[in-house]
């Protein structure tokens, strides 16, 4: 329903969003601005940092010198999608069980399941570094690829459970009185009609696992090593070097802003999906 | 072909049952209607046959074929659904040759097919459209068209026209008799309208909490109900129940007689009572009489000029031979 509303109190509104957008904007604004301007700037008090004259590209350089910022980014990738992947390959097949045939205790697994998520991850981290030492998987992409996949398949899950649900179970009877196995079902009418749901899903779990320091951190070293682990290494206990952590914190971020801006009106369609009919 | 028999077939959810074991057998052809209210187990009956449910004992023949353990998708029967069930982000020519493209028909075959079903369904102007810009009616149509390219053995319709406006609902009722003809494909049809029941079917099969009370054609039903449930069931309006004192001279526990088969007069008569609401329909108008002694209202129906008031007080008297008779536990008496 529209209401009125006040010219003052639009501004008002319009000012307040704006101020909050820019609050959460400004760490990636300052990020951005550190990474062009050399050490010795970036250390100076906020104000002259923002009107010192020098501008300069050096910390990309030096960074990308001092570790090659390449096998990190297809390590990322590699991790990223490759968890995602996996993921939704496992994920379709559970959730399609439990929206479509659920069993009497299907909701107490759904919860079960995200209740793994309350655990704080280092509770597990001992256990799981010793198996992965034990099988060899330490520093290795596909130990990465396993454990973010299972660490996000409750999330997956769930999204995809809430997707399945909202469409209608007799559309999936009619496939299968016209035919349809199993498998064409979901290929063929349920995966079409779940895309943009699918599509969120998949975009924000490579957002989860692009970002995820805490496995990656702990799992790799050099081989394996995502980009956090490549602005970690900035962060040494020698001193903290602003402008080259900068630079390497924009080139990790890049890929994940950039990919996420131009997906925004597919993840806000999928996140508020089924919120309204 | 499509005669499908039912042989002992049970259904139960858990521990409640809702279909004790039942025998029917619907011929090949035959314009067959599930009817009964809300809740009596006829979707389950005709979800049974479909193959969507599994009995939980007994056999379903489809040709004499054991069918029980065939999954749905290879039983040759086709379903219309109450919702449609059209497939959104298809068009209408991709939802019609849907069935024949997981039979892996060839394309050309697939669209002369699906131009056929267009031509006799009136969807030539729509087939690339997709269902959410057609109306309530095309929809349906669209659904019919999916089932008939197929040439199933059975077309099985679950209450397929209460999502459409009573205009439209007269309309496709039409429609879908005239299909069966031209077809002569076994139907199997679920409605809780016993109108729908009455005006489409060959054999009606009138069902009550999963138990099957008559099966006969419609006339059969009018005429000769086997219980009391049937009775009140099929007829519009329905049936007048007077038990006790009044029903002894007839030698039953309760008699029935149709609003239709009294006579109204305003000076002598068997029962006598005071009109109460009246529904004008111009060719009929039906009173409703009360203070008769008999039941809590006796319903007739009478010519639509008859002019009489609230309050005026009448005579009934029930045609002698239209008097349907029976016992305690409401079975008809011959």
């Amino acid at each position: 329903m529209a209401r009125a509303v006040s010219n003052g109190i639009k501004l008002r509104n319009t000012a307040i969003v704006g101020t909050l957008g820019f609050l959460m904007f400004f760490p990636i604004l300052w990020i951005l601005i550190l990474s062009f301007k050399t050490e010795e700037d970036a250390i100076r008090a906020p104000l002259e940092v923002l009107f010192s004259s020098g501008w300069t590209l050096e910390s990309f350089t030096t960074v990308q010198e001092r570790s090659d910022y390449f096998k990190h980014f297809t390590n990322s990738v590699v991790i990223a999608v490759g968890s995602t992947f996996f993921g939704i390959l496992i994920a379709v097949p559970a959730a399609w069980a439990m929206a479509f045939v659920p069993a009497k205790h299907t909701k107490n697994v759904l919860m079960w399941m995200l209740s793994t998520k309350m655990l704080p991850p280092v509770g597990v981290l001992v256990p799981i570094y010793l198996i992965f030492r034990d099988l060899g998987l330490l520093d290795t992409r596909i130990g990465l690829v396993i454990v973010l996949m299972l660490m996000n398949l409750p999330i997956i899950i769930w999204m995809l459970y809430t997707y399945f649900t909202e469409i209608p179970g007799e559309i999936l009877e009619a496939a299968r009185m016209d035919g349809a196995n199993l498998r064409e079902e979901v290929l063929y009418v349920l995966t079409p009609m779940a895309i943009p749901g699918m599509a969120s899903t998949v975009l924000l779990n490579i957002i989860l696992a692009w970002n995820e320091a805490f496995w990656t951190l702990n799992l790799t070293a050099a081989n394996a090593a995502p980009l956090t682990q490549f602005i970690a290494s900035y962060s040494s206990p020698e001193g903290l070097f602003y402008a080259k952590l900068s630079a390497a914190s924009i080139m990790a971020i890049a890929p994940i802003l950039i990919m996420g801006w131009f997906s925004q009106k597919q993840l806000v369609r999928g996140l508020t999906f089924g919120a309204v009919k | 072909m499509g005669r499908i028999q039912l042989e002992q077939v049970s259904k139960s959810f858990g521990e409640l049952q809702v279909i004790p074991p039942l025998d029917l057998e619907i011929e090949d052809g035959e314009f067959v209607v599930f009817v009964g209210p809300s809740g009596c187990g006829k979707s389950t009956l005709l979800r049974l046959i479909a193959g969507l449910e599994d009995v939980t004992s007994g056999q379903v023949l489809i040709d004499g074929t054991d069918a029980t353990d065939i999954p749905p998708a290879k039983r040759g029967l086709a379903m219309v659904f109450q919702s449609y069930a059209l497939y959104p982000h298809m068009s209408v020519r991709k939802n019609i040759a849907f069935p024949l493209r997981m039979a892996g028909m060839d394309e050309a075959e697939r669209d002369r097919r699906v131009q056929n079903a267009a031509d006799v369904l009136n969807l030539t102007d729509y087939l690339d459209r997709k269902p959410a810009q057609l109306s309530g009616g095309q929809r349906q149509r669209v659904a019919i068209g999916r089932a008939i390219v197929r040439e199933p053995a059975a077309f099985l319709f679950d209450e397929p026209l209460s999502n459409l406006d009573a205009a439209l609902r007269v309309g496709m009722r039409i429609e879908i008799s005239e299909l069966h003809q031209r077809l002569g494909t076994t139907m199997i049809y679920v409605t809780h309208d016993q109108v729908e029941a009455m005006t489409m079917a060959d054999k009606i099969v009138v069902l009550q909490s999963g138990v099957i009370e008559q099966v006969g054609s419609p006339l059969e039903l009018y005429r000769r109900p086997q219980n009391r449930f049937v009775a009140g069931f099929i007829g519009s309006p329905k049936m007048n129940f007077v038990s006790g004192e009044a029903a002894k001279p007839y030698a039953a526990e309760s008699i029935g007689v149709r609003p239709e088969h009294l006579q109204i007069s305003s000076a002598e008569g068997a029962w006598k009572g005071v009109i109460g609401v009246s529904e004008h329909l111009g060719s009929d108008t039906f009173f409703h009489v009360l203070e008769t002694g008999l039941a809590e209202s006796i319903t007739i129906r009478a010519d639509g000029e008859v002019a009489l008031n609230r309050g005026d007080t009448v005579y009934l008297t029930p045609e002698p031979d239209k008097i349907h008779r029976f016992d305690a536990r409401g079975r008809r008496i011959e």
